[in-house]
């Protein structure tokens, strides 16, 4: 195999950021360098200095310590985010590609429809009857997540149901359920890692937008979303109100792609 | 036809999720709307010109039956027909999606194009670096850095509104191009990728090595043989964003406080008006559906050794 130093410079970048995430998140919940929910009229609106690194927000709060708590909250959503759509979806997919007929047509058919509800869509329905919230966000992209895991469930399936040892193991008299979960479905696994990879830094994007449209994360919770909803009022005024949510944000999402390609290149040799 | 009949049966699903979620699952909505604190006897007198006394199914197939006929109900908020309501928006955001749609294509196909070309070269990272900066930004934080930058920097361009196309095409377009860069940047970055992944597998090709060997010219071998057969990948990828740039404009039309059928819903989430939101979101997705289909019957045009049957 051809070696590629590049490769390894983005994967090895990725897993540094992504480590950083980590560890800001599980510091912040021990300890930040301010209350993130502190108030301080007299405080308001500051630049960066050596109290405030990245400065205060419109009421007195340090940024730099609801951004470290922001990661948290990114942190969950996605985690729980992808493991619904994850579990919708391989449910679905087992379902349809083992029954097959009408059944498989069907469920195909409602998965074609769940496509057409992407987060935003999922979420201003849920908000017409649920109070916004943080785990509205979860469950809108979860369900924006659920049909890409059902097809990739459903194809390995199809592709593996007539596959020798399958056939074999059926022949020796294994019921379906032993067949599905110790024969079948370890083997569908490679590729929905790879996408729950990829899943993970895209519901990171849907949270901020969500709690931005005010659909998510509710105040005071520190979201980064919800810090640049709040940045937009003082653009004119406070520009670098803006910077460091956003670019929190970009950075997460840039390392866990980056990630993401890294991890796709090891476990799917048919790519390189 | 079988394409046809999965396409209803895609949409009867899209309504029935709809109905589902606003209908069943809050209990009742007439309730909803008027709040607890309402009088009792209007909240009884809704339900009832709601047709919320009916069974359920009865009232999802006079919905469904209304809807098909073009009857989305009657806003609550403004007390007028959801349908009209809907329509008065799509001005704002099918230009916006569609412009974004546009800014997307011309940049991402040449640059995916030109990637593919350098491969493993500078001019290849150099691109892939934008597609990665351009995934990892959010639209709506986008949207803010550009309107900081074209707005309260250079004072270029107002920092939202929508000048409206009744002055002409050209004010309407300036107040959408800010917020279609912002949407079209993440899917441009995506399509990037998709591009210059298809153009390599086709380069890779034995055919393309064979017109290379005759003599054929780079640029003949690049545009006859290489893009005429990587457009059927890119075309389901670009497509598919087609419906999400819509998803995404609800977003965008926030930031840039554009009056479109985004803030038309989250306008109407706060009035708890119901029927408008149902209305809109049976709308946009019903499009995003309807889209995908189109995707599905253009890549049976595009590639002639497809066929469904």
């Amino acid at each position: 195999m051809r070696r590629r130093p590049l490769r390894h410079v983005t994967f090895t970048l990725g897993v540094a950021v992504t480590t950083l995430l980590v560890l800001t998140a599980g510091l912040s919940l021990v300890y930040t360098p301010a209350d993130p929910l502190a108030m301080s009229i007299a405080g308001r609106l500051q630049g960066p200095s050596a109290a405030h690194p990245f400065g205060t927000d419109q009421y007195g709060r340090d940024v730099l310590s609801r951004i470290m708590r922001g990661a948290v909250t990114s942190i969950a959503v996605g985690v729980i985010a992808v493991g619904l759509g994850a579990t919708a979806g391989v449910a679905i997919g087992v379902l349809s590609g083992y029954a097959g007929g009408w059944l498989d047509e069907t469920l195909m058919r409602l998965i074609d429809a769940v496509q057409g509800f992407p987060a935003i869509l999922s979420a201003l329905l849920f908000a017409a009857v649920f109070a916004p919230g943080v785990a509205l966000s979860m469950v809108a992209i979860g369900i924006a997540f659920a049909p890409a895991f059902a097809r990739l469930t459903r194809a390995s399936f199809l592709e593996l149901r007539e596959r020798e040892f399958v056939v074999a193991v059926r022949a020796l008299g294994a019921g379906d359920r032993r067949l599905i979960g110790r024969h079948i479905l370890p083997n569908t696994l490679p590729p929905l890692v790879i996408q729950a990879t990829t899943s993970f830094p895209v519901a990171i994007l849907a949270e901020a937008a969500l709690a931005y449209l005010g659909l998510g994360t509710q105040p005071p919770n520190p979201s980064w979303g919800l810090m640049l909803k709040d940045a937009q009022n003082f653009l004119s005024l406070h520009p670098s109100f803006a910077v460091f949510p956003g670019g929190a944000i970009a950075l997460t999402v840039l390392g866990l792609n980056l990630l993401g390609d890294g991890l796709r290149d090891l476990l799917d040799p048919k790519t390189v | 036809m079988r394409r046809v009949a999965a396409f209803a049966a895609t949409l009867f699903f899209v309504s029935l999720l709809v109905f589902v979620v606003v209908r069943v699952l809050p209990g009742d909505p007439a309730l909803l709307i008027m709040g607890t604190e309402g009088n009792p006897a209007a909240t009884a007198r809704l339900r009832e010109a709601m047709g919320l006394n009916r069974p359920i199914a009865i009232q999802y197939a006079h919905w469904l039956w209304n809807a098909l006929s073009g009857d989305l109900g009657v806003s609550i908020q403004y007390d007028v027909p959801v349908g009209g309501l809907i329509v008065s928006r799509l001005g704002v955001t099918i230009p916006l999606t569609l412009l974004a749609a546009c800014l997307m294509s011309v940049t991402a196909l040449p640059l995916g194009l030109y990637a593919a070309t350098r491969h493993r070269r500078a001019g290849d990272y150099l691109a892939m670096v934008f597609s990665q900066i351009g995934i990892a930004v959010p639209s709506f934080w986008a949207g803010l850095l550009l309107i900081f930058l074209f707005s309260v920097r250079l004072g270029w361009v107002e920092s939202g509104g929508f000048a409206g196309w009744s002055g002409g095409l050209w004010p309407g377009i300036r107040s959408l191009l800010l917020p279609a860069i912002a949407l079209g940047l993440f899917q441009a970055a995506v399509l990037v990728r998709a591009t210059r992944s298809a153009v390599l597998d086709v380069l890779r090709e034995e055919y393309v090595r064979a017109a290379r060997a005759k003599g054929v010219s780079e640029a003949l071998v690049l545009g006859k043989h290489t893009l005429r057969n990587a457009l059927i990948p890119i075309v389901t990828v670009a497509g598919i964003q087609l419906g999400q740039l819509m998803a995404g404009s609800i977003v965008l039309e926030s930031v840039f406080a554009l009056p479109g059928l985004g803030r038309l819903a989250l306008g109407a989430i706060t009035a708890r008006d119901l029927p408008v939101v149902q209305g809109v979101i049976l709308f946009v997705a019903s499009s995003i559906v309807l889209i995908n289909f189109a995707v599905d019957l253009a890549y049976l045009l595009l590639d002639p050794r497809i066929r469904y049957d």
